[in-house]
């Protein structure tokens, strides 16, 4: 029997080192010699840490939330064949993975993503052998027209289309760059595949190398991701080992290298010509296009940048045909989205849904709805560059040109759900906040034009809020999307406008009856006690920081408005909710 | 102290491991980054001599990019977690109760030398949020109440160290 035990960064957060360890103990205790491994992570954030008891003939035993002190309890039960029924996985979960169609994501949670023969032994590297035996590179990238794959970085540009421009190039030396920075604070479909199954962006690289004529790759890594950089590390070397990358790969003259870079922290190095710039040691700031990368990229050279989940969907298309992964999804968006599915969510994690799949089959169906069964009020797509989709849009097809069409977009799949407690101002004034502090700088629309923006939101939710504030908030925000040189400054007012456009009354309510409708932003709160209610306990006079609250066992307590500083504390502390805001 | 022989040398080995590949400073600053834990101005300008790149370029490239610090951190440095899905969820909360204990916002350092507060951007964690690691630890679902607790054990651990 086999032992594997989730350990992507959300595994380990949650503890599954720890339960891997003692695991690990109790089997040398045991004397028992079963396999015990880890793989990344499988998606259901909201169950880790998660083991899995696969026996020989394929039966499974997968236990949730497991911590250090039930492992012995789980492991004398598996021992006497007489498996313990208290933490295993209620079924229902696994009808929400059966929702989901996993091609980016295949592996993930599945093989070991140290070892090198658990890849192979999941037809890996057959895409590249089958493209280096039995292909050209025109008859690579016909398959990838032919599968109409989109960029999943952001943008959602067809990806034959820059490999053919970088094919058709006349230069000699070319790269290929896998854009691995990550930047939408909220998202980590990127990391956990890289966590999770590095070779298969290993191999997507390699496919795009053969089509395009580059022999040398670099991954550029978020500095935020130790993980996947060791990951990714082992699965380099362990492939030179095999021979997979150098030269002479499967007895061709095809030859191929790979490097890593980590980066330093700077959102905008995301952007393409800001990566290269980054590459290259200077300063990320991005660049006019064209000259495309494909043209001049990496110094000066024909370079083909590519999202690693766009990478990763590669080799399943050579090995399935194009036709296949065309198959699936909608007009012009095919195949499939991995999404980071956070906020308010029941079930949080990781989603890889067919293009098409409705956000309320996402959020209802697979991710079980809102926290404590709230109402739902919106979910946010695309982090900083994006927008907020509000409930009357919940049918909206997941697909690029109908998340578009709502003042969002698909980006690269952070999707932040909200509910009512969620101030709308509040989370445009949040990404704004994000995106003045990331602008390079370079243009003045992108860096200052941010900045008053983010001073009249911050004036907003301090209740000193002016008639007209809407108004040049739209007109700033159509000005910097005109006046930006990059993707950054062109979409920075993405989550204003969409949460004008669609929450505009929330903006009217604290700007002229200056309250905050989801009793969010405290200078427009007013915290008061009801008498009625009040046991006299006296824990809120306790908490008070300002000695704003007077009261005694006798009588009820009252709280002085002109002390108050709408701190919050007495209405979380009260046992019995007698303190009301408004 | 900062460039005592031993420090010199691997500084020096660092250079000259990157020294055929052309613009490798990021990588550079960040293993001398390592060494010390930031990057001390005396340090920037050796490396400067070393590398033949200008200094100002050099302190161009550090200052742009969030990872480098110019400035020595604390004992226990505090990553919070102000990403999307952990503001969502509170982290505001979590940043007020840090103050309250530490005195310190984001990017400073308390007078005892111990507590450095950074503010990042998702930590992978979003199931678990709002979230911070301390040095190499994650905590997640964190409450105010729970941080409290968590800052005043480590003090309580250091003090009883000193005692
Ligand atoms: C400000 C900004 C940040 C970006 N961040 C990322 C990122 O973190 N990851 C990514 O893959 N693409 C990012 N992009 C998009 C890239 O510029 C580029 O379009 C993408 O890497 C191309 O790969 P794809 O065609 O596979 O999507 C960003 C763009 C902008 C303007
Ligand atoms: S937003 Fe905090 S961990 Fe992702």
């Amino acid at each position: 029997m086999k032992i594997v035990v989730g350990l992507g960064s959300c595994g380990i957060a949650a503890g599954a080192q720890k339960v891997y360890d003692k695991i690990k103990r109790q089997l040398d205790v045991r004397g028992a010699n079963n396999q015990l491994e880890p793989v990344g992570c499988i998606g259901m954030c909201y169950l880790e840490p998660i083991v899995e008891f696969i026996e020989e003939d394929g039966n499974k035993h997968t236990y949730t939330k497991v911590t250090p002190d039930i492992v012995d309890e789980i492991l004398e039960g598996i021992f006497e064949d007489n498996p313990c029924k208290k933490h295993l996985i209620n079924p229902i979960e696994w009808d929400k993975l059966q929702k989901q169609k996993r091609i980016a994501l295949k592996n993930c949670g599945v093989i070991d993503p140290e070892n090198i023969h658990q890849y192979i032994e999941h037809d890996g590297y057959e895409a590249v052998k089958k493209c280096i035996q039995k292909m050209t590179p025109k008859e690579v990238i016909e398959e990838i027209k032919v599968s109409n794959i989109r960029g999943r970085g952001g943008a959602g540009f067809p990806t034959w289309f820059k490999w053919n421009a970088a094919m058709n190039n006349n230069g000699n030396t070319k790269y290929i760059v896998c854009n691995a920075d990550e930047g939408d604070p909220g998202a980590f479909m990127d990391r956990s595949i890289l966590e999770g199954d590095p070779h298969a962006v290993i191999e997507g690289m390699m496919i795009a190398g053969y089509a395009i004529g580059a022999q040398e790759g670099v991954i550029y890594v978020r500095a935020e991701y130790p993980l996947a950089i060791v990951r990714l590390q082992k699965a380099i070397l362990q492939a030179k080992e095999l021979n997979l990358l150098g030269s002479n790969i499967f007895d061709s003259t095809f030859q191929f290298d790979l490097k890593i870079k980590a980066g330093a922290g700077a959102f905008v190095c995301g952007e393409e010509t800001a990566l290269i710039a980054s590459l290259e040691g200077e300063r990320g700031m991005p660049r006019l296009k064209p000259p495309f990368p494909a043209e001049k990229g990496l110094w000066q050279q024909s370079t083909n940048i590519n999202n690693v989940e766009t990478f990763a969907n590669i080799p399943w298309i050579i090995n399935q045909g194009g036709k296949s992964f065309a198959d699936i999804g909608v007009d012009n968006s095919k195949g499939t989205k991995v999404f980071a599915l956070t906020g308010k969510i029941k079930d949080g994690g990781l989603v890889e849904v067919p293009m098409g799949t409705s956000l309320r089959e996402i959020i209802f169906d697979i991710g079980g709805g809102i926290i404590n069964d709230k109402e739902f009020k919106a979910v946010q797509l695309g982090g900083p560059s994006g927008g907020c989709i509000p409930k009357e849009l919940l049918d909206t097809s997941v697909d690029y040109e109908s998340i578009n069409q709502t003042g969002a977009i698909m980006g690269s799949g952070g999707m932040v759900v909200m509910d009512d407690t969620t101030c709308m101002v509040d989370m445009a004034k949040f990404f704004l906040d994000f995106t003045c502090k990331e602008s390079c700088g370079k243009c003045i629309h992108c860096r200052l034009g941010t900045k008053r923006m983010l001073e009249i939101l911050t004036r907003i939710t301090d209740g000193k809020g002016q008639d007209g504030d809407i108004e040049l908030l739209e007109d700033l925000g159509t000005g910097i999307k005109e006046g930006s040189l990059c993707g950054l400054g062109q979409t920075a007012p993405n989550p204003v406008l969409s949460t004008i456009k669609y929450f505009r009354e929330e903006y009217e309510r604290h700007i002229i009856d200056k309250t905050c409708p989801a009793k969010q932003c405290k200078a427009l709160l007013t915290h008061k006690i009801l008498e009625k209610k009040c046991i006299n306990c006296g824990l809120c006079l306790r908490n008070c920081s300002v000695e704003a609250i007077t009261g005694s066992k006798k009588e009820a307590h009252r709280i002085h408005s002109e002390k108050c500083i709408q701190c919050g504390i007495c209405f979380e502390v009260c046992p019995v909710g007698a303190v009301s805001v408004y | 102290m900062l460039c005592c022989k031993e420090n010199g040398d691997k500084i020096e080995a660092i250079i000259e491991k990157h020294r055929n590949n052309p613009g490798s400073i990021i990588t550079i600053l960040q293993e001398v980054q390592e060494v010390f834990n930031y990057l001390p101005k005396d340090v920037l300008a050796i490396i400067a001599e070393k590398t033949k790149i200008k200094p100002a370029k050099i302190y161009g490239v550090a200052t742009f990019y969030k990872q480098f610090r110019l400035n020595p951190i604390g004992k226990y440095l505090i990553l919070l977690c102000q990403g999307t899905a952990c503001h969502v969820n509170g982290s505001k909360k979590i940043e007020e109760t840090l103050y309250d204990e530490l005195k310190i916002k984001d990017g400073e350092t308390t007078e005892d030398g111990l507590f450095t507060l950074n503010n990042v951007a998702c930590l992978g964690c979003c199931s678990l949020s709002p979230v911070m690691m301390i040095n190499e630890e994650t905590y997640g679902s964190l409450t105010p109440e729970h941080v409290a607790e968590i800052i005043r054990e480590l003090k309580n651990k250091e003090n009883r160290q000193v005692v």
